[in-house]
């Protein structure tokens, strides 16, 4: 049994991890790993670029179109459309257009770039809890019942609150979970793939300036063109000046943007989004008492509210470096959670945490038989935490679990641990089964444990054996 | 048997539970939580400290999400300046979240951390919940 024990701790490179530091947290794994930033282990289907300052969708071909249209035109008035003007009218008309061309190019940027409103994802211990109030709320069936939502009254209208089963959090009122970038976000109002971003809470004001600065623009060039051309078509005929002006792209730009402007000037004055706008949440059709509940009342405030209001910061520490937290035991949970979990935890964990987690339950597994109550599952979770507290914390509960993580802190507990585990305290576990209700759970409780964590049947008759001598 | 036993707790790391405050919706989207004493706390914190805690923070909250004056020329002189003013200055919200920070840590020091509880910034959880850690301090041994 012991001779197994040491042989994988060999293999595994265990002996690295010293008991003899004075300090338990410096580990060598640690010091050798080079310190993450959270955006690059960000769950979210999300680029990041300069070190986590910009964020952007993950399909970002539309925005460089919008880009080069947007330079292209402007380019040409610059080129052809104003030496011409500024000679014959006023060199203000350069100057206002250069303004405006940089008020544009400055808010489709912020707009493109900052973070929408995106949630953070719920901590598995966040998601465990919730899942057993639901569960305590569905009368602990055990199996997923349908969709779940919360009933919330706001200002007098019944609003539902719908779970999202991939950040595992009710999600606020007006959040949508964006199925592109895979995000639930604040306030979402729409993906919008020309500028390469979600529009939510964060950025709906720059979005809004945006479009609205760029109707002014498209408005202004179009309209100089044409006098452009009107003035150069008395000197030498129409189709001649139709030639050298930029006019056809501004022509079919206007409508649309203008168009655009106009709407969500209305979805503002209303204090809407463009996805309540097109579900029809508070349109008067679904019944005579819905209204709005978000809306301020009257126009004004709905506009100063959207655009001059408090600039949340990014909920999302994209540039904080990722903490390997202080090993913290998560209480027991619902069994499907944990067990799911733990087995896509099993998928990434590599043969050294396993050496280490199923050396350190031999060690330990008197422990783990008296500390939990409950179904194999939960054991499984249980002890997995208890044995790499942080390594399991970080990974659960996420559909696709930062892989770095689990390196990072999964060292950290063997240290914390095997102070109290030496070889000479081994024999004594097994009189440390105390007698009673434990012991009733020792059957499920094993056969729930060896499922996820470890096949090796020589671990199985060691606890076994184990048992077996408590029981004397 | 005593020897089993206290070898036992030895070998038990320090346990904590942790339990969520979650959002109150009911004023809209503004940031507020439950101000109400979760049972699991009852024994440890008087009902009435832990509300006072609550509602500070939320009364805290709603300063940083405050439509007023003061936010409309923040929103004005941002939008005048392109959003570059941001780059250099820290707006309102962010200055309101640090003195949140600062307070939180407040109470954790002279309240909650001698009965064995710390309470965790809600921005640090995205300003999803109020996450309360409690320390069941079991081990007699040296601990980690």
């Amino acid at each position: 049994m012991h001779l197994g024990v040491s042989e994988s701790m060999r293999e595994c490179e265990y002996s690295q991890i010293s008991t003899r530091s004075s300090t338990p947290m410096e580990t060598p794994y640690k010091k050798r790993t080079p310190k993450k930033r959270k955006w690059e282990s960000f769950p979210g289907r999300n680029k990041f670029y300069c070190n986590g300052r910009i964020m952007m969708a993950k399909q970002t071909g539309v925005f460089y179109l919008t880009l080069v249209l947007i330079l292209a035109t402007c380019g040409l008035f610059f080129t052809f459309d104003c030496p011409f003007l500024a000679l014959q009218l006023t060199p203000v008309i350069p100057v206002i257009g250069g303004v405006l061309f940089l008020f544009v190019l400055g808010t489709l940027l912020r707009t493109s770039f900052s973070d929408p409103g995106v949630l953070p994802r719920a901590t598995p211990d966040e998601a465990a809890d919730l899942e057993r109030q639901i569960d305590v709320a569905n009368g602990g069936t055990g199996y997923r019942p349908p969709p779940r939502t919360k009933e919330v009254e706001i200002n007098g209208q019944t609003v539902k609150l719908k779970y999202c089963f991939t950040c595992k959090i009710f999600r606020p009122p007006r959040a949508s979970h964006c199925s592109l970038c895979d995000n639930c976000v604040e306030r979402f109002d729409h993906h919008c793939p020309w500028v390469g971003n979600c529009v939510g809470r964060r950025n709906y004001r720059f979005f809004y300036m945006f479009i609205l600065s760029l109707s002014f623009l498209t408005i202004f060039i179009f309209a100089f063109v044409i006098t452009h051309i009107i003035l150069r078509s008395h000197r030498s005929g129409f189709l001649t000046a139709l030639k050298e002006s930029p006019v056809v792209v501004c022509f079919f730009s206007v409508w649309s943007i203008v168009g655009l402007s106009g709407f969500h000037t209305y979805l503002i004055s209303s204090n809407q989004t463009t996805n309540e706008d097109i579900k029809g949440s508070w349109s008067s059709k679904r019944g005579k008492d819905n209204y709005n509940p978000y809306s301020y009342g009257n126009i004004f405030t709905n506009c100063c509210a959207a655009l001059c209001g408090p600039l949340p910061p990014s909920l999302i520490d994209r540039r904080g470096f990722i903490q390997s937290d202080a090993p913290q035991l998560a209480p027991p949970t619902n069994g499907i959670t944990m067990y799911g979990a733990t087995q896509s935890q099993q998928s990434h964990m590599c043969d050294q945490d396993q050496c280490i987690q199923s050396t350190k339950f031999v060690l330990q597994a008197p422990v783990i038989l008296t500390a939990s109550t409950e179904n194999g599952g939960i054991l499984a979770g249980r002890t997995a935490l208890s044995l790499g507290g942080p390594c399991t914390s970080l990974p659960l509960g996420q559909p696709t679990p930062p892989t770095s993580t689990p390196s990072l802190s999964c060292h950290e507990d063997p240290m914390a641990h095997h102070h109290f585990l030496t070889p000479e305290e081994v024999p004594s576990p097994p009189g440390m089964l105390p007698c009673g209700s434990p012991m009733g759970h020792s059957h499920t409780v094993q056969a729930g444990f060896y499922n996820p964590a470890s096949q090796d049947s020589l671990h199985e008759d060691s606890v076994r054996g184990l048992v077996k001598l408590s029981s004397v | 048997m005593a020897e089993t036993h206290s070898l036992q707790e030895l070998q038990t790391p320090p346990a904590s539970s942790k339990i969520f405050i979650q959002r109150d919706y009911g004023s809209g989207t503004i940031c507020r939580f439950h101000t109400k004493l979760p049972s699991e706390l009852e024994s440890r914190v008087d009902k009435q400290q832990f509300e006072e805690t609550m509602q500070t923070l939320n009364n805290l909250y709603a300063e940083a999400e405050k439509l007023g004056g003061r936010s409309y020329l923040e929103g004005c002189l941002a939008c005048l300046t392109a959003y570059t003013v941001f780059l250099c200055l820290e707006t309102h919200y962010e200055k309101v979240l640090k003195k949140i920070s600062r307070y939180i840590k407040d109470q954790n020091e002279k309240i909650y951390a001698p009965r064995g509880i710390l309470f965790t910034d809600p921005i640090e959880r995205g300003l999803r919940v109020v996450e309360v850690t409690i320390f069941e301090d079991r081990s007699i041994g040296s601990g980690r």
